[in-house]
């Protein structure tokens, strides 16, 4: 069945950015603010949703060529490496490191580890969710 | 950098294995693993100095501080020479291996990242002393022996003897483990120094002779040793190098060195003695029997194997008697633990290069068949000098060290003779006679072997190749071991003060504190005494029994396969997998929806019975709290929503009527300020209404005739259920409160310690960061089931048979 979602389409398009925008802030804001890379991952993928609504699965495929098994495994392998990295400074395996600095621009900004182990949450969510949405998708 | 982390490096260079096979296919992949061994034996060689005066060392890291678990390596006599031989052994069979594996045909990849994992396990057991640690490297052994077992999976007898090696061998472990637990129990303590140090006291535990017997199944299920040693000749369905150097030099030693690290904990009762020595004997008898039955070459080695492990644990057995006499340095008893550790060292030359030599046999003749075989030394005459060197020292010939252990070994054997607590003399000469006739059927195999191999006549018409000499490459590594076996029979002295000394104080720490103190000196003359005397017993009988093998052979066929204890281990996998298929099959229907209903009915079932056996429920109305009008408005929303999934005559309204119902609880989620919750909780209504959405075309018809009266009775009672429990437990939580909340403890210490000011972030990545990391890997291994889920039916679909093992 061929469809002409002109409306839907030109929407989604746009719609789209906003909510990939809106999911990174999301995610970046977790540590301090509501969010964080479950809900951020979970966003981006309910983006990518939109548009494989709007459009069809082949189109998305060939705009958007992410293998997302691999995804996956990249999250998951940031995530234990977060873990794991506290052993070499002998500290006990998920001990976290924070630090605060004073950037130009941007004034005092935290970086923490966590966030490496959170975008590490994100990409499996991201890789999780559209692993499944594609194979039953694309299942007849 | 601690030392402790060298021993991960072959688990990191594994990492990192499979990238390169795949970006640089050129190179064999060997190259690249080969310098893990090499860095790691040249790192342990500078300790050599150092421990061989009495020093050790110890380095730790924390790995679960709150449980009292850490990662501690340690370095004494006894673990030092396992770390060599481990990576001794390992550079010489990942070499060996470069020539032996095609690149172009094996998945390389998968061999050496096994071969890596295997190697990190390995030195983990050796140099742990703390003993959860050790129990999780000697598993991390039986898996990685699992998969090398089984590299060729796609051979039935591969997979069977991987899954044989596994299942035996990991009982064991299980066993070992509760040892472990008892003996924390008992000593206060997981490290194993600290139970040695109070070792005095610990007899008197009740626990203690359990711990014994259990540690001892561990230690004889991974040594091979009877009745256990049945999956040691199904292993050798693995690729020769792994043969080589798990089956000869490493991982069936392993049981040895539990056993001698731990003989100054158990050796006070009389139990380990006796256990120790007669399994340790009997075995040897036994394997040594069956050998000469056996007709692959590396079913012969196989079967040598685990004679040769019952020699060093009855030898092992008798140093244990050195803590029951008066003056045990100066009784022949200090010459057994000396004697188990040079075997050992022996025991992995010669018959690391054997396991080769056979490699080489099966490569260029194309069949291990020994019956096939024969005349081969005028092809092979480098192949067949390394056999005859490595057999004959097997068989305790002179000039090569085999000889000088096995002396040492009747020495010790004979010794028992002196000893007369726990009536041990009486049966003197039984001992003695098991392990002569043992030795004598140890050389008639080792005879069997290289004669029949190399001499004689060559039947070309059945062998599968033109046999020639290997290439230089791949003979190299056996080479290098059979030039160690005569090397050492000429300087077993600086072999024995280096190495060997400083190993037998960690096995006798009561009789020696200092390597110079250990009373030997090995002489390869020592006089016309029994000793001598048995050995030339030895050879005169073996040479005529071996002259004689096709007159005798006959009565291995008077025992008939069906009563073996390979029989009784296929009976008892059959009895137990027949057994779990009908437990299994009579609950397991394949609907989905009888499983909710076991789930739901064990849920109601467990949570009241467990409310009202306890006199839990209270209800304490004052604790409630105030209930406002927009809530009640929320309240009847659900309701609404609910009622509709239910009566809805279509299923795009059900699903509607779903998403509604998601989005009012997210409501409730923001009104008791729960802004995380509540964002996660609209979008993953929204991704899962699009998700039913888009499945929703493939859906069948709502059924109609599911209206049945007894069905729906049958599902209102579980939904009223379900939903009166939790009602019940949530009131009965609410009404009666012991401890505060810990939402406060979070609210302190959130920013203070980990730095973030939303708590529900700070606690799923920080606080509980372990459970998010198995959480996404729930997530991921789910992702990828749906996946397979999906291929497979793909493929059945179009007439083909699912793929196995891919």
């Amino acid at each position: 069945m061929k469809t002409n979602d002109v409306i839907l389409q030109t929407t989604a398009n746009i719609v789209f950015f906003i909510i990939f925008l809106f999911s990174i802030h999301i995610f970046f804001a977790g540590h301090y603010a509501p969010g964080g890379g479950f809900v951020g991952g979970l966003l981006t993928s309910s983006a990518i949703v939109l548009l494989l609504l709007a459009y069809d699965l082949k189109t998305i495929s060939t705009a958007l060529p992410i293998n997302y098994v691999v995804m996956t495994a990249i999250g998951l392998l940031i995530a234990i490496t977060t873990a794991a990295a506290s052993i070499m400074f002998n500290m006990p395996f998920f001990t976290h490191a924070y630090d605060y600095y004073d950037l130009p621009l941007l004034g005092k900004q935290s970086l923490h580890s966590a966030m490496a182990f959170d975008l590490g949450v994100y990409l499996v969510v991201v890789g999780v969710t559209m692993t499944i949405i594609q194979t039953i998708g694309a299942d007849d | 950098m601690e030392f402790v982390f060298i021993l991960f490096i072959p688990m990191i260079l594994a990492m990192i294995i499979p990238i390169f096979y795949k970006k640089i296919p050129g190179i064999h992949t060997g190259w690249v693993v080969l310098i893990a061994p090499v860095v790691l034996f040249i790192y342990y060689c500078t300790y050599v100095p150092s421990i061989s005066v009495g020093q050790t060392f110890t380095s730790q890291f924390n790995w679960i501080p709150s449980l009292d678990i850490a990662v501690v390596s340690y370095l004494d006599g006894l673990s030092l020479l396992f770390s060599l031989l481990i990576t001794g052994i390992g550079t010489l069979v990942v070499f060996y291996s470069i020539f032996y594996l095609d690149r172009t045909r094996e998945k390389l990849h998968l061999f050496y990242v096994y071969l890596l994992l295997f190697m990190t396990a390995m030195l983990g057991v050796v140099q742990s002393d703390h003993m959860i640690t050790l129990y999780m490297f000697w598993e991390l052994t039986s898996i990685s022996s699992f998969l090398l077992i089984g590299y060729w999976y796609k051979r039935e007898r591969s997979r069977y003897g991987a899954l044989k090696s596994m299942m035996i061998t990991v009982f064991g472990g299980l066993m070992m483990f509760a040892a472990f637990l008892m003996l924390a129990e008992i000593g206060g303590t997981y490290s194993i120094r600290e139970l040695i140090a109070n070792a005095n006291g610990m007899i008197e535990s009740q626990l203690y002779l359990w711990a014994l017997f259990l540690l001892l199944l561990g230690a004889f299920t991974k040594s091979a040793q009877f009745p256990f040693y049945i999956w040691l000749p199904d292993a050798m369905e693995a690729p020769t190098p792994v043969s080589a150097y798990l089956h000869s030099a490493t991982m069936v030693k392993a049981g040895l060195y539990l056993v001698a690290r731990f003989t100054p904990i158990f050796a006070f009762s009389e139990y380990w003695v006796w256990t120790v020595t007669s399994v340790g004997l009997f075995t040897m008898l036994w394997a040594s029997f069956f050998a000469v039955k056996q007709t692959d070459l590396k079913g012969i080695l196989a079967f040598s194997t685990v004679s040769q492990l019952g020699l060093i644990m009855s030898l092992l057995g008798a140093a244990s008697f050195a803590f029951h006499v008066e003056n045990p340095a100066e009784t022949i008893f200090k010459y057994a633990a000396f004697a188990a550790i040079f075997h050992l060292i022996n025991h992995a030359t010669f018959k690391g290069s054997l396991f080769m030599v056979a490699g080489i046999i099966d490569h260029e003749a194309g069949t291990r068949d020994i019956r096939k075989l024969g005349g081969l030394m005028s092809v092979m005459p480098i192949s067949f000098t390394i056999a005859f060197i490595g057999t004959f020292s097997m068989a305790g010939i002179p000039p090569f060290n085999g000889f000088l252990s096995k002396e040492m070994f009747l020495t010790s054997i004979l010794s028992i003779q002196e000893f007369s607590s726990f009536s041990m003399n009486q049966y003197f000469y039984l001992f003695l006679a098991i392990a002569w006739i043992g030795s004598i059927f140890t050389f008639v195999y080792s005879m069997y072997f290289v004669f029949h191999t190399f001499i004689g006549k060559r039947h070309q018409d059945l062998l599968p190749k033109q046999p020639h000499e290997a290439p230089i490459g791949m003979l190299i590594a056996p080479a290098i071991l059979a030039v160690l076996v005569v090397v050492i029979f000429f300087i077993p002295n600086i072999i024995g003060d280096t190495f060997i000394k400083p190993a037998v104080i960690a096995i006798q720490p009561f009789l020696y504190t200092s390597p110079e103190e250990v009373p030997i000196h090995v002489a390869a003359w020592h006089g016309f005494k029994m000793e001598f005397w048995l050995t030339v017993g030895v050879i005169a009988i073996g040479f005529i029994l071996f002259k004689l093998i096709p007159k005798w052979r006959r009565v291995y066929e008077l025992v008939p396969d069906s009563v073996s204890l390979n029989a009784m281990y296929n009976l008892i996998m059959a009895f137990f997998e027949t057994g779990v298929n009908k437990i299994s099959s009579s609950y397991m229907r394949g609907s989905i929806r009888h499983y909710l209903h076991y789930m739901f009915y064990g849920f109601i079932v467990l949570v009241i019975g467990t409310l009202f056996l306890t006199n839990a429920f209270v209800l304490d109305i004052t604790k409630l709290s105030p209930i406002h009008l927009y809530e009640v408005i929320l309240i009847l929303v659900l309701f609404a929503g609910t009622l509709t999934i239910l009566l809805a005559k279509s299923r795009l309204t059900s699903i509607i009527a779903l998403g509604a119902v998601g989005y009012t609880v997210a409501l409730f989620f923001v009104i008791f300020k729960a802004p995380d919750l509540a964002l996660t909780q609209l979008v993953i209504e929204t991704v899962s209404v699009a998700l039913f959405l888009l499945a929703f075309y493939h859906l069948p018809k709502l059924n109609r005739h599911e209206k049945r009266i007894r069905f729906r009775i049958h599902n209102a009672i579980v939904a009223f259920g379900v939903g009166v429990t939790v009602t019940l437990v949530a009131l009965a939580a609410q009404s009666q409160k012991f401890v505060s909340s810990i939402s406060s403890y979070y609210k302190e210490t959130v920013y203070k310690e980990a730095g973030g000011e939303n708590m529900v972030n700070v606690i799923l990545v920080d606080y509980r960061g372990f459970d998010t990391l198995f959480e996404i890997a729930v997530l991921a291994i789910a992702s990828l089931g749906i996946i397979g889920m999906i291929k497979l039916r793909l493929t059945k679909k179009k007439g083909e048979k699912p793929v196995e093992n891919k």
